[in-house]
């Protein structure tokens, strides 16, 4: 399940002096006050809930590595980490849209009926074609990879975080 | 004594601790070693010099595995045995490509749940993500209901002590923080000779309600009762069969100590709670463990930890990750849930898609509470009885049964259900279920009894042969020990005069004004007429003998 930052598709990541082209999608009530968006973030400030040098100079080793751990991706490098800086000043946009007194909105299904299945029985019994996606199996068990096992620490020192 | 209102912002959790007089707290003075002092639910205590007192605080988080035929958001089958991954649809293994459909039956078991416990149901909820990594959870997330459950804000009340130490004052009520519905996961079973872990999935994906009920407890036999009271309540609606040894009902307990006065202590997580019996102990042991500790100097952390049965204590469980960080995210896959009452539901709404929370409130099944005040109504029992009937599995089913079949006064047969019948049981450690005396048995004998047929104490013989299960009836056996009463008078007094005639300085000293002697006398006629006799008959032939 790792995968690297790098996979996603350059288009989704401007350079941070990209001016963000305004507020995606519907023009609802909801989304009045944010026509031109603001100006990108100026300022070298992250925008998430860190210590205050985290805010200054981005994440800390600690924070990577237990993002890391969170999510099992491997920033891997530090391209990988810049890119994870960028993605975090991209997402501080939304910071420039005034939400105050705005409910957030729960999905963009929130219009759509809630479909309700009857109480039937009408799948499984397919034991057999699923065991076929595992590596390993035991009888008709699943065997997973052996779970837990701490992942490499990082060149620089870095305590395990805890909280 | 003043009611301070304490509260205590931590982690993830905020209550408010209203501070009831101590009358209804269970104190525990300065301990002897290896005991619990104090629990005592009379009146208040004075404090002995030098004795610091201390308070247990009690919340508990219970899964109910939602009794459906098919599962939370897919349709494969809700069963107990099955041959492992026979149960898993694509979605429950979480390929690709598949997506959650929400079960109406669910929906409706929540809303029955949220109503019997008094809650607020949640016109709205919504679905969200909980993320963590486990082999059991395919997805590497869990659906449940974390922002915006289905129902919240209920209550809960139980009664303590059931049968000889009932009092009506040992009521207790619960707060219920709230209700959501999420999907259970997989299981995993280790495979300890080849290192390994196997997995099934056949439970992955059930739907459960996770009742969360406010640490408004102090010990664990009020939190056992209300669990007790959770399950019967669950029963009666339908909702869940709440059978903790199979797995359907997990409770796991947050238990914190701390003076009285004074911010709660820091609380550990008590899991794997297999029975009623085990929540109380292990409740009761982490408290006294965490007693000691503090006592001693040491620090309580806020840790989770495992019961374990064999030796009666918890063990941590510490996770050496550090805290859990779930990631709650909005379910991008399911619109919120919407609940509609008679006034808000739509005129052309397709009925299979609408729940109607007036409608199911209207046809909720009768809950134990109101069971139990019909049936001191209408068979003049008392309360604490129909409490003993509802909490022994079966034995209401059986009282009624004995009911229908026997003339015998419902005060009557209590007494014989409750004391003999349930005696018997719990001696041998039997269940109702597994009883070898059926309802018909008892109710021809209490026939035989109320006709007077035979004696009280040959009652209580022929019950102690019915037990063995020889498939004889009542009537056979006492024909065959001939247990009839002696009804004949002339017989009756022949045995008696001979009695008499057999000790006569009894016959003085009852002459002679002492009346505790015709007791006596009374015995000895009964066991010459091999126990056939009824004592009161005895009594008047004799008195009028003795004139």
């Amino acid at each position: 399940m790792k995968r690297g930052i790098s996979e996603v598709s350059h288009n989704l990541w401007p350079v941070a002096s990209d001016a963000p082209s305004g507020a995606p999608g519907r023009a609802g009530p909801r989304r009045d006050g944010c026509g031109s968006g603001g100006a990108g973030s100026t300022s070298r400030e992250l925008p998430f809930a860190g210590s205050d040098s985290e805010k200054a100079s981005g994440p800390s080793p600690e924070r990577i590595e237990h993002l890391e751990r969170l999510a099992l991706v491997d920033f891997r490098n530090r391209e990988g980490v810049a890119r994870l800086q960028a993605a975090i000043e991209f997402a501080g946009q939304l910071r420039a849209v005034d939400t105050d007194g705005v409910a957030p909105m729960a999905s963009v299904l929130e219009d759509r009926c809630l479909y309700l299945r009857a109480d039937d029985v009408v799948e499984g019994s397919c034991a057999e074609a699923l065991l076929q996606n595992s590596q390993q199996t035991v009888e008709e068990y699943f065997v997973p990879p052996p779970g837990n096992i701490t992942l490499p620490k990082q060149s620089e020192q870095g305590p395990v975080p805890k909280s | 004594m003043a009611a301070p209102i304490l509260r205590c912002a931590r982690p993830g959790r905020c209550w408010s601790l209203d501070y009831r007089p101590r009358r209804s707290r269970a104190l525990f003075a300065e301990p002897v070693p290896g005991r619990v002092r104090g629990q005592s639910s009379a009146a208040a205590q004075e404090p002995r010099p030098g004795a610091h007192e201390w308070a247990a605080v009690v919340g508990l988080e219970i899964h109910a595995q939602i009794s459906s035929n098919s599962k939370l958001f897919s349709g494969s089958q809700v069963t107990f045995l099955a041959p492992p991954n026979s149960l898993v649809s694509f979605f429950d293994a979480s390929l690709p490509g598949t997506l959650p459909v929400l079960n109406r039956r669910c929906v409706e078991a929540a809303v029955m749940t949220g109503l019997a416990l008094n809650c607020t149901v949640n016109k709205k909820s919504l679905f969200d993500r909980k993320h963590y990594f486990y082999a059991d959870l395919p997805a590497g997330y869990q659906i449940t209901q974390q922002r915006l459950p289905i129902a919240v804000n209920g209550s809960l009340t139980y009664s303590l002590g059931v049968g000889a130490q009932w009092s009506p004052s040992a009521t207790k009520t619960v707060r219920i923080k709230q209700i959501q519905l999420e999907q259970d996961s997989g299981k995993s079973l280790h495979d300890d000779t080849r290192s390994q872990t196997l997995i099934d999935l056949n439970r992955a994906g059930v739907g459960l309600m996770e009742v969360v009920m406010e640490p408004d407890m102090s010990c664990g036999n009020e939190a056992a009762t209300a669990v007790r009271e959770l399950q019967l309540i669950l029963r009666a609606l339908g909702t869940s069969q709440a059978n903790m040894a199979e797995g359907q009902l997990r409770v796991d307990a947050n238990v914190s100590v701390h003076h009285p006065g004074e911010p709660l202590g820091v609380r550990t997580e008590v899991k794997n709670l297999n029975s009623i019996r085990f929540l109380a102990k292990a409740i009761d042991y982490e408290i006294q463990r965490q007693i000691e500790e503090l006592q001693n100097g040491g620090k309580i952390l806020n840790e989770t930890r495992a019961f374990d049965e064999k030796l009666g204590c918890t063990v941590s469980m510490r996770d050496k990750e550090g805290k859990q960080d779930y990631r709650f995210m909005p379910e991008p896959n399911l619109p919120p849930l919407i609940l509609y009452d008679a006034e808000s539901l739509p005129v052309a709404a397709d009925p299979q898609q609408v729940v109607n929370i007036d409608w199911i409130r209207e046809r909720l099944p009768e809950l134990p509470s109101v069971t139990r005040g019909r049936l001191v109504e209408q068979y003049g029992i008392l309360p604490e009885h129909s409490f003993v009937l509802l909490n022994e599995d079966g034995l209401l089913e059986f009282f009624q049964t004995v009911m229908k079949e026997t003339r015998a006064e419902p005060k009557k047969v209590i007494g014989w259900i409750l004391t003999i019948f349930l005696g018997y049981l719990k001696q041998r450690n039997l269940a109702v279920s597994e009883s070898p005396l059926s309802p018909s048995s008892l109710a021809e004998l209490l026939n035989l009894l109320d006709s007077k047929v035979i004696s009280l104490p040959a009652a209580k013989q022929v019950f102690e042969e019915l037990w063995q299960n020889q498939g004889k009836t009542p009537g056979q056996i006492i024909r065959e020990k001939k247990l009839e009463l002696l009804q004949n008078q002339e017989e009756l007094e022949e045995i008696c005069q001979a009695v008499l005639a057999k000790h006569p300085q009894q016959v003085m000293a009852v002459k002679n004004g002492n009346q505790k002697v015709v007791n006596k006398l009374i015995g000895i006629v009964r066991r010459a007429t091999g126990g056939r006799a009824d004592p009161g008959r005895i009594k008047q032939i004799l008195e009028k003998q003795l004139q």
